[in-house]
């Protein structure tokens, strides 16, 4: 089975260690706003919800993608963006329910969550555990995954 | 089983993908009238702008893509097609007999019916052959008219304008219309395209009709061909509504595009009343055995119920995953078509989604920053967000796409926070919506 983040909420204290994780790995800089994964506050409940790509099966990026820029990596499952490939069209980002593909004036191109390829930086930092890397079947993540479902406009009933 | 696919753009090529991956034995065929490996339109801009090469706009890069996965392509366009008979008549008098056969030749472009239109300094945006067409005339210093500021038009202005803007020359664009991209912008969000277009060193008129185009031929005479071209600058007159009169290098003319759907006379597959090839659910057309899908369809818009042509990337991604999934036997449906667009124009980028330009009974949030170029407008009825422009943000955006298309009720509150600030937007989805918060 594969692995993939697993998100607890509730002991996420909003250090923001995985957002200069993620930028340190991705950008070889510490900078939060180049983050892949972003921790949300919200101010009126005290709560901090990390936040980033679910790797989900419904790949609305992937299929959007007009010459191909993003596969998915058969190793992690992730769903990778080829920087190469990528024209920055941004159709990608539109296309995404989740907001979790993102455009980076800087560089041109879209950037996403791979993953790190099978060793998330941010799941290693993350000092509380609320950022971890586990067996895929039982995340946190399945309640982004089934309103992936009923985001689908595409109903399978065979 | 032998499938048929017209037309091999995005909609043509994800469609025998997704055949292929569930009927590893049926034969495949996909059709194509240009003389180019399967490429994207949507990275022409891109092209124009030097950031990629041609090939950089292949929808497919792996050279082995095709034969690998035994899908074949061939060279020619569809003149008619028999559906009693199950067979398409190509251009090269070829006859493809099919099983199941699968529309999805998109749309083609629209130019006005207006005195020189054919002259070799009128080109077209559509084609990777007009995209050389282009460069071709972008020369230094050259004087460009572009005549249309819809997405198209918008996109490419910042090649045109900076390959030719560098070096004493100059884009002007006329738009029938009253503003830009009116097609997907609120008034407001119009004005600061255009405002920072502007900036940028670009000419906008509006409500502007061009009505006649003149090659404007060099004198004759015993001058020498390099005296000529070097003393007769502009190639062709062009006049407007309001009767002047002005002259430019060359023409590009980006009005607009219509399904392409020609060789469908007397086939039986029906037409609907926006041009557009009728669809079901399933993507089926009038037609036994025939699917459609993409820019050549008219099909239900999931905001308003209506009918609409939705050429836009997205939607040929999804009815054509709707249209192979079901041509593999399986039975695959669509909710309808959400609207929305990305446009970057000299690096500003804008985006709309869903019922952008709002609903009877409905309330808006509108916040705008006309020195930063920021705005952001959001629609709602009753606690749902139901449509929303942005210009200049681009973090986050697709939680629009969640919130509008999920139908998530806000409640009051959020509802009231978003009024306060629509750049919440994304903090109203994980509470409302994915209940994360």
């Amino acid at each position: 089975m594969m692995n993939s983040l697993h998100i607890d909420a509730s002991k996420c204290t909003g250090c923001l260690q995985c957002e200069m994780a993620c930028s340190y790995e991705n950008h070889g800089i510490f900078a939060t706003s180049k983050s892949r994964i972003k921790v949300f506050e919200f101010h009126s409940t005290g709560r901090k919800v990390p936040y980033t790509c679910t790797q989900c099966a419904e790949a609305w990026c992937m299929h959007a993608c007009p010459v191909g820029a993003i596969h998915e990596d058969k190793a992690t499952g992730a769903k990778v963006v080829n920087e190469t490939t990528c024209v920055g069209c941004k159709v990608c980002t539109i296309a995404c329910p989740f907001g979790t593909i993102n455009y980076v004036a800087d560089t041109g191109k879209v950037q996403k969550c791979d993953l790190c390829g099978g060793n998330p930086a941010c799941a290693e930092a993350c000092p509380t555990g609320a950022i971890t890397f586990v067996d895929a079947s039982w995340t946190g993540l399945d309640r982004m995954r089934s309103w992936a479902e009923k985001l689908d406009t595409t109903v399978k009933t065979a | 089983m032998k499938h048929v696919i017209l037309g091999n753009g995005p909609t043509g090529v994800v469609a025998a993908e997704n055949i292929r991956k569930q009927r590893p034995h049926d034969e495949i065929v996909v059709v194509g009238d240009e003389h180019e490996r399967p490429y994207s339109r949507m990275a022409i801009p891109y092209l124009l702008e030097g950031k990629i090469a041609e090939s950089g706009t292949l929808l497919r890069h792996d050279r082995n893509h095709w034969t690998e996965r035994r899908i074949g392509l061939v060279e020619a366009r569809a003149v008619s097609v028999d559906t009693d008979a199950r067979r398409v008549t190509l251009s090269n008098g070829e006859v493809l007999p099919y099983d199941r056969l699968l529309l999805a030749t998109g749309s083609k472009p629209v130019r006005p019916p207006i005195p020189g239109m054919s002259l070799p300094e009128v080109v077209s945006c559509w084609t990777l052959e007009d995209a050389r067409a282009i460069l071709e005339r972008l020369r230094p210093g050259a004087k460009v008219l572009q005549m249309g500021a819809g997405f198209i038009g918008c996109i490419i202005m910042e090649a045109i304008a900076n390959t030719v803007g560098k070096t004493g020359g100059s884009l002007t664009v006329v738009e029938m219309g009253d503003r830009m991209v009116p097609r997907m912008m609120t008034p407001k969000a119009s004005a600061l395209i255009r405002a920072w277009s502007e900036k940028a060193g670009v000419e906008v008129l509006t409500s502007t009709r061009v009505t006649a185009i003149e090659a404007n031929v060099p004198r004759g005479g015993l001058l020498s061909p390099v005296y000529k071209a070097k003393n007769t600058k502009e190639r062709v007159d062009v006049s407007f509504g309001d009767g002047s009169s002005r002259a430019f290098d060359f023409v590009i003319c980006a009005t607009g595009v219509a399904p392409a759907i020609d060789y469908l006379k007397g086939s039986g597959v029906e037409i609907g009343k926006l041009g557009g090839i009728v669809v079901d659910n399933r993507m089926r057309t009038t037609a036994p055995d025939v699917w459609a899908a993409g820019d050549c369809t008219e099909s239900t818009d999931f905001s308003t119920g209506e009918l609409m042509v939705n050429a836009i990337q997205p939607n040929a991604a999804d009815q054509a995953l709707v249209a192979g999934a079901n041509m593999a036997g399986g039975d695959a449906r669509t909710l309808g078509g959400l609207r929305m667009n990305v446009l970057e124009t000299f690096g500003l980028v804008s985006t709309s989604y869903g019922q952008w330009w709002g609903a009877e009974g409905g309330d808006h949030v509108e916040l705008v920053d006309e020195a930063a170029f920021h705005y952001i407008r959001l629609e709602f009825l009753g606690d749902r967000v139901i449509g929303a422009t942005v210009v200049g943000r681009t973090h986050h955006i697709g939680a629009l796409r969640g919130l509008i298309q999920t139908g998530a009720r806000l409640g009051s509150q959020w509802k009231e926070r978003l009024k306060a600030d629509p750049n919440r937007f994304m903090d109203a989805y994980l509470t409302a919506a994915l209940s994360l918060a």
